[in-house]
């Protein structure tokens, strides 16, 4: 079977500094990855590059086998990919109804449409929020409505660029259960500081380094490993 | 149950038509003639009201559609002896013009900043054009263009299919009404479709748009496109209304007054522009019998007073205001009971 996303020999530059070096990567259909790095790995410049934010430089990407390299980000999307970003992408003057709904009415009738939002809503556990005004939300709540907004345009890929952030401990810990549970239909890769956080929802984890990947195993593997302590504390990584 | 959107709109429309009726009763011929400007220049303000407060277009060249429906009128009603394919022609030339320039600002991925520059540049240039057509020699059909000292004699409308059948001054004053009220409700249409809520999305967050699937690019060029063809409509009114259209259509001025009335109107409605419009434009005609002062310096402090006190505009300030208001009316008696009691009596 070929696999969900793959890229070849990826690069992405900006001037004289090399975001994404090199990058070959396999996604299973089904899978879920965490990705994780230190600051300025290039977690979210590989996610940019995915969904067609950057062009990258060299490389080539492909999701269930079409080269997707260089298209703009809405023909991506249309593909069935969807993208959780790092600062939240949503529409602060809309309603969080308003907000799933415009993610969620894409070739659907509006009955459909209606049905989607209110799942999206109870998924995510945002029903009570539903007339709120997006941009009076705390940063967490922020999260999950963006969340929601991905999920209802039920996409075949979901990358999240660290979801948990500026969540409280609850949310952290249904966001845990909620990634589980999408992921029973859809794949995903997501970009997670918080190791606690990785050990609950992982199998595979994929190490960035400087724009490379450094490590690929399961979860406990990567967490003994002595290279990846090394690049989370600082330290010079032997070659 | 009607929905409290559509009440608005219904009352606003209400009261449209009632002034409408209202002014020729009071009014005489001659200063029915001057209320049409008010009209003609309130469809021009919601052509902007719209690609701005729907669409996130800061245009700064709205004055380049008004302008080309005024002079495709012109032109063609000179050379047809006739107005009503002219008067088709002044929106489809200046949507045309719109989608191709928003065409090229659009999909060259122009920012925001440098699409106010080049739709400002744009319109002046046409200015600079127009203006030096002075000549005998810049015909088009029967119809000389003028230059600086404009079109004289534009047919006025006449009845659809019956040229010689002309509209009188108050029957052109009903028509340009009834145009503004019937671009007002098409636009309130707009906003409740799935394509307008789509673009105010796209308003508020274009990544975000884009990245669920959405041409941003396609949503903003019709966006700006409508927007074309509703200035073109109120150009070719102005034209019609006056029997005149001269290059000043195409100024800076021209451009920045509908900038100045949307924002302290409020951007993101459009009776508040609307209202703007009337009021700033019978301010300035007012200012304009006064020697000591200038129209444009004091729409100029006008604009100033706006986005310093009330910074979304004229509509939605005075509603933040009046629940401001409220809220302190609602919280003035609680706060005496919560007050501490005097020391004495303390347990
Ligand atoms: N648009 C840009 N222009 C120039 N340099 C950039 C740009 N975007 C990212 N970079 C650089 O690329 C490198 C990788 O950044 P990126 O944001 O991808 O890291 P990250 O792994 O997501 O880090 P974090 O964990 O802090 O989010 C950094 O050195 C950053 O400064
Ligand atoms: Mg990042």
């Amino acid at each position: 079977m070929k696999p969900l996303l793959e890229t070849r020999n990826l690069v992405m530059r900006f001037g004289g500094v090399t975001a994404v070096n090199e990058v070959d990567f396999l996604l299973e259909e089904g899978e879920l990855r965490c990705l994780i790095g230190p600051n300025g790995a290039g977690k979210s410049t590989f996610f940019k590059c995915l969904t067609g934010q950057y062009i990258p430089t060299a490389g080539e990407i492909l999701f269930r086998g079409k080269p997707i390299t260089g298209l703009n980000s809405h023909d991506i999307a249309r593909l069935g990919v969807g993208i959780k970003t790092q600062v939240p992408n949503v529409f602060n003057g809309l309603s969080v109804q308003e907000n799933i709904w415009v993610s969620a009415r894409r070739g659907r009738t509006p009955r459909m449409t209606a049905r989607i939002v209110e799942e999206a809503m109870a998924r995510v556990g945002i029903a009570d929020l539903a007339a709120r005004a997006v941009g009076e939300l705390a940063h967490g709540q922020r999260q999950l409505v963006e969340l929601a907004i991905v999920l209802a345009a039920e996409p075949a890929l979901i990358l999240l660029d660290e979801p948990a952030a500026g969540m409280t401990h609850e949310e952290t810990e249904r966001l845990a259960a909620i990634i589980r549970e999408i992921n029973r239909t859809q794949a995903l890769i997501v970009v997670e500081h918080d190791m606690q956080f990785v050990r609950m929802i992982a199998r595979k984890v994929t190490v960035f380094h400087q724009g490379a990947v450094l490590v690929e195993d399961d979860v406990e593997a990567v967490m003994r490993d002595a290279r990846v302590r090394d690049v989370y504390l600082g330290k010079r990584v032997a070659a | 149950m009607v929905p409290r959107f559509l009440l608005g709109t219904l009352a606003t429309t209400a009261a449209g038509i009632a002034i409408t009726i209202l002014i020729p009763m009071v009014a005489d011929a001659f200063e029915v003639m001057q209320y049409t400007l008010y009209v003609v220049l309130g469809i021009y303000t919601l052509s902007l009201a719209y690609i701005w407060g729907l669409g996130g277009i800061l245009c700064f060249g709205q004055g380049a559609f008004f302008g080309l429906g005024g002079y495709t009128f012109a032109i063609a009603a000179i050379n047809m002896n006739e107005t009503t394919v002219p008067f088709l022609m002044a929106i489809f030339i200046a949507a045309t013009v719109a989608a191709a320039l928003g065409y090229f600002m659009f999909y060259g991925r122009l920012s925001d900043v440098y699409l106010g520059v080049v739709t400002l540049v744009f319109t002046l240039i046409i200015w600079k054009l127009i203006n030096s057509t002075a000549g005998p020699e810049y015909m088009i059909g029967t119809a000389r263009l003028g230059g600086f000292n404009g079109i004289p004699s534009v047919p006025p409308l006449n009845v659809p299919g019956d040229p010689s059948r002309m509209f009188d001054p108050v029957e052109v004053f009903y028509i340009a009404a009834f145009f503004l009220i019937a671009t007002y409700l098409l636009l309130k249409f707009i906003q409740a479709t799935r394509f307008g809520r789509l673009s105010v999305a796209v308003k508020e967050n274009e990544v975000r748009a884009s990245l669920l699937g959405y041409d941003v690019r396609m949503i903003k060029l019709l966006v700006f496109t409508i927007g074309g063809a509703i200035a073109g409509l109120g150009g070719a009114l102005y034209a019609a209304y006056q029997s005149f259209i001269d290059p000043n259509a195409f100024s800076l001025e021209m451009s920045a007054k509908v900038l100045i009335w949307v924002m302290a109107g409020g951007v993101g409605t459009f009776v508040g522009p609307l209202l703007a419009c009337f009021g700033l434009q019978a301010l300035s005609i007012w200012i304009s019998t006064v020697p000591w002062a200038n129209s444009l310096l004091v729409l100029g402090g006008i604009l100033c007073f706006v986005v310093l006190l009330l910074p979304k505009g004229l509509l939605p300030g005075l509603a933040d205001l009046s629940t401001w208001l409220m809220a302190r009316a609602r919280r003035r008696t609680p706060p005496e009971v919560i007050l501490p009691a005097p020391e004495g009596k303390r347990a």
